[in-house]
């Protein structure tokens, strides 16, 4: 079975390494050239909006910034088994995040069997267009490990023309 | 003796809105909505393009990146008094009115229908008597028995496996839940279905805003989709009959569920039509305009002085000098240095944090004013502007779900009982199925002008030397928004947002008067002030939307709310 995947950046640009994951995919975008299998998606902050994009994804990549203990500028990348549940209180329309996206694709049934976080841990949150170098580092670091991941998987990925 | 609780954090991320209540004898007497974040957003835009404005706007916020981008366009257009092609109206107003029904419907469905469903409770319904009562109730042909037995049996796979997931947060079997175990199996029902419908009608949003989830085809004088009938590559006949197939499967699903679902829990919750009136200043502005310039609209909007709409003013055009000389923003009790009421385009942006201090500063939300009075702004305000400006469609469809309600709570109910919590969720039902004409009106105008042979979509802005102020303003979900930008020798010199949980969350005015929010939880019932059920129905009435700007994922599951009792 060939793989379909999605990479999706999230988090807000407008709030220096909030951004990240969306720096991140701008970065794949930029430097590669990607098979019609991969779709690369700048998410925002969005949340239910995206669902139709999961649908028929054998594989979703999740690029954000993640709250951690680890130092600022880490990168973080796990397999998510289940996907993550906070949703013990909900408020505001903004709680249908990201987490709130991937429970109701579960409870839709069309949630990508595999899951994998590409996460940045975050120095600078503050109001501004640019990001920390540390976490620059980090999306560097994290575009080569996606980059990595997918040639693991047997995905050709090429460099773009300049 | 009185006792205070806070509800803090209100959000996944702690510190965006926090709410404030003093109860007594199991009432809110007082109450203080504190926006506990400060974004400064506006700062960045300084010194940019106006032309790129709107790609930056649009990332203030999850929700309503499509709004601010609109608001964006039109202010640097009114500053510069360009007028938009009648293409590119269209093509904007039917993202308008399909982003519009989109949240409308999660609004209900999915952030606050479970204030008032019980979903642990639909596990013990029987699917047999709740498809009775839904055909009962309309004609819609996806509540059968069949169907809602499935949705109880997902229910109860998702129970027996412990994972809950988007219900796991609710205040299952509180006193204030009155729906039967019938009753909560078809909303319960009625959930799942609009989770189908709105990625629907998502759809008709990402073919007009080119495909991904931030619209990409704005542009200051226009839009930026070529019209080509015979094109491949542009907004072709054959996508434009494609969005109408979209447009067309959503209306069964506002008009047969939506409305009567609402309808229902209105007439259930009947005593929830005297709680949550709270300011009855109404604002809303026409949107949807058909020329140009922006001087007739198919939707009205204006101003409703102390909920008597004998007295609505119209506002009448994107120049509106009253609406331009009304608005002005207070800092009295807001974390901001000073004390004033400025119009946007002369603020200043200086924080000055300090405590929560209940008769001082508490508050990182301005305060706005129309005319120097606080105003709710949202769907009912809207739709009681509407109401009041001889709108056919919102009146339609406001008598018919208020017979609805009439004939289910077996008393008669009149247009005053939306001035409450659950008018509000009755007021965004009505403006959801007056959007969906809309929008099916905004498809055929723009079928008809594209048949006339006009192709063109783009006016080339031009920026003169010197200072150019405008005001671009759209009614968003939420209601008003407006972006005020003042333009110098072609870049942004200033720039302010006042959205519409500013109006409805913002704190005590200069006045003192309290905002919205806080006047609306003024009276709520308290069953359990552990579980302040009733403050979070009458703050989600009003799709509060404050969190707008942070979206870290934490990998541990965490508490969210924590409630804490001072007495």
């Amino acid at each position: 079975m060939s793989h379909s995947i999605l990479v999706l950046g999230v988090g807000n640009v407008l709030l220096a390494d909030e951004g990240a994951g969306v720096r991140a995919v701008e970065q794949l975008q930029l430097q590669y050239l990607f098979p019609p299998q991969v779709e690369l998606i700048d998410g925002g902050t969005m949340g239910l909006d995206l669902l139709g994009y999961l649908d028929d994804k054998t594989h979703l990549f999740i690029v954000d910034a993640i709250v951690s203990t680890q130092p600022p500028g880490s990168v973080v990348i796990e397999k998510l088994l289940d996907p993550p549940a906070y949703f013990r209180q909900k408020i505001s329309p903004h709680q249908i995040g990201l987490s709130e996206l991937l429970a109701v694709a579960a409870m839709q049934d069309c949630l990508p069997p595999s899951i994998t976080l590409f996460g940045i841990v975050p120095l600078d949150l503050s109001t501004g267009m640019g990001m920390s170098p540390e976490v620059e580092a980090a999306v560097d670091r994290v575009v080569l490990a996606v980059v990595k991941e997918l040639g693991r998987m047997g995905v050709k990925v090429g460099a773009a023309s300049r | 003796m009185a006792k205070r609780i806070v509800v803090d954090p209100i959000t996944r991320i702690e510190g965006h809105l926090r709410i404030d209540c003093e109860i007594d004898n199991g009432r809110v007497t007082k109450a203080w909505s504190s926006g506990q974040m400060w974004r400064g957003i506006e700062l960045i835009l300084q010194g940019r393009d106006p032309r790129d404005a709107w790609v930056f706007t649009q990332r203030i916020c999850g929700v309503c990146t499509t709004v601010h981008a609109i608001a964006s366009v039109r202010a640097v257009e009114n500053a510069l008094n360009l007028e938009v092609p009648l293409n590119a109206q269209y093509i904007r107003n039917m993202i308008i009115s399909a982003h519009g029904i989109f949240d409308h419907i999660v609004h209900f469905y999915h952030l606050s229908a479970l204030d008032w469903v019980d979903i642990v409770s639909a596990l013990k319904g029987s699917p047999k008597g709740a498809a009775a009562l839904g055909q009962q109730l309309s004609p819609w042909p996806r509540n059968s028995e069949q169907e809602i037995k499935a949705v109880q049996e997902r229910l109860k796979g998702l129970v027996g496996s412990g994972q809950l997931g988007v219900f796991a947060s609710g205040y299952w079997g509180h006193p204030a839940m009155k729906l039967s175990p019938d009753v909560n199996l078809l909303a319960a029902t009625h959930y799942f279905q609009a989770l189908e419908y709105q990625r629907q009608i998502n759809k008709v949003v990402a073919i007009l805003g080119s495909k991904t989830p931030h619209i990409q085809n704005l542009a200051v004088g226009g839009v930026a989709n070529p019209i080509n009938p015979d094109s491949q590559s542009t907004l072709t006949i054959e996508r434009l009959y494609h969005i109408k197939t979209l447009i067309d499967e959503i209306g069964d699903f506002i008009k047969n569920v939506y409305m009567v679902d609402v309808a229902a829990i209105g007439a259930f919750y009947a005593d929830w039509t005297q709680y949550g009136a709270g300011v009855t200043n109404y604002l809303s502005v026409p949107d949807l305009p058909l020329d140009t310039k922006g001087t007739t609209f198919a939707l009205p909007g204006g101003y409703i002085d102390d909920g008597n709409v004998g007295t609505f003013k119209p506002i009448t055009s994107f120049n509106d000098e009253g609406f331009k000389q009304g608005v002005k923003e207070g800092i009295k009790h807001s974390w901001y240095k000073g004390d004033w009421d400025r119009h946007p385009w002369e603020e200043e942006t200086v924080p000055q944090h300090t405590e929560f201090q209940d008769n001082g500063k508490y508050s990182w939300v301005k305060s706005p004013t129309f005319n120097g009075k606080p105003a709710q702004v949202g769907p009912l305000a809207n739709v009681l502007c509407m109401y009041a400006a001889g709108h056919g469609p919102t009146k339609i469809y406001t008598d018919g779900l208020l017979q609805t309600v009439s004939k289910l709570a077996g008393a008669t109910v009149g247009i005053s009982a939306l001035h409450s919590t659950i008018g509000r969720h009755a007021a965004r039902a009505v403006r959801c199925a007056v959007l969906h004409d809309s929008l099916l009106g905004q498809w055929q105008a723009l079928m008809d002008n594209i048949g006339k042979g006009d192709y063109t979509t783009f006016n080339q802005p031009v920026f003169p030397k010197g200072e150019q102020r405008g005001v671009g303003f759209h009614e968003a979900p939420r209601g008003v928004l407006s972006h005020w930008v003042v333009i110098q020798d072609g870049t942004i010199k200033n720039y302010q947002c006042v959205v519409p949980s500013t109006w409805n969350a913002g704190p005590r005015n200069s006045k003192d008067a309290p905002g919205p929010y806080e006047a609306s939880l003024v009276g709520n019932p308290v069953a359990d002030p552990e579980k302040p059920l009733e403050v979070l129905r009458t703050v989600h009435s009003f799709d509060p939307c404050l969190a707008c700007a942070i979206h870290l994922l934490d990998p541990k599951s965490r508490e969210i709310v924590t409630v804490r009792t001072m007495i």
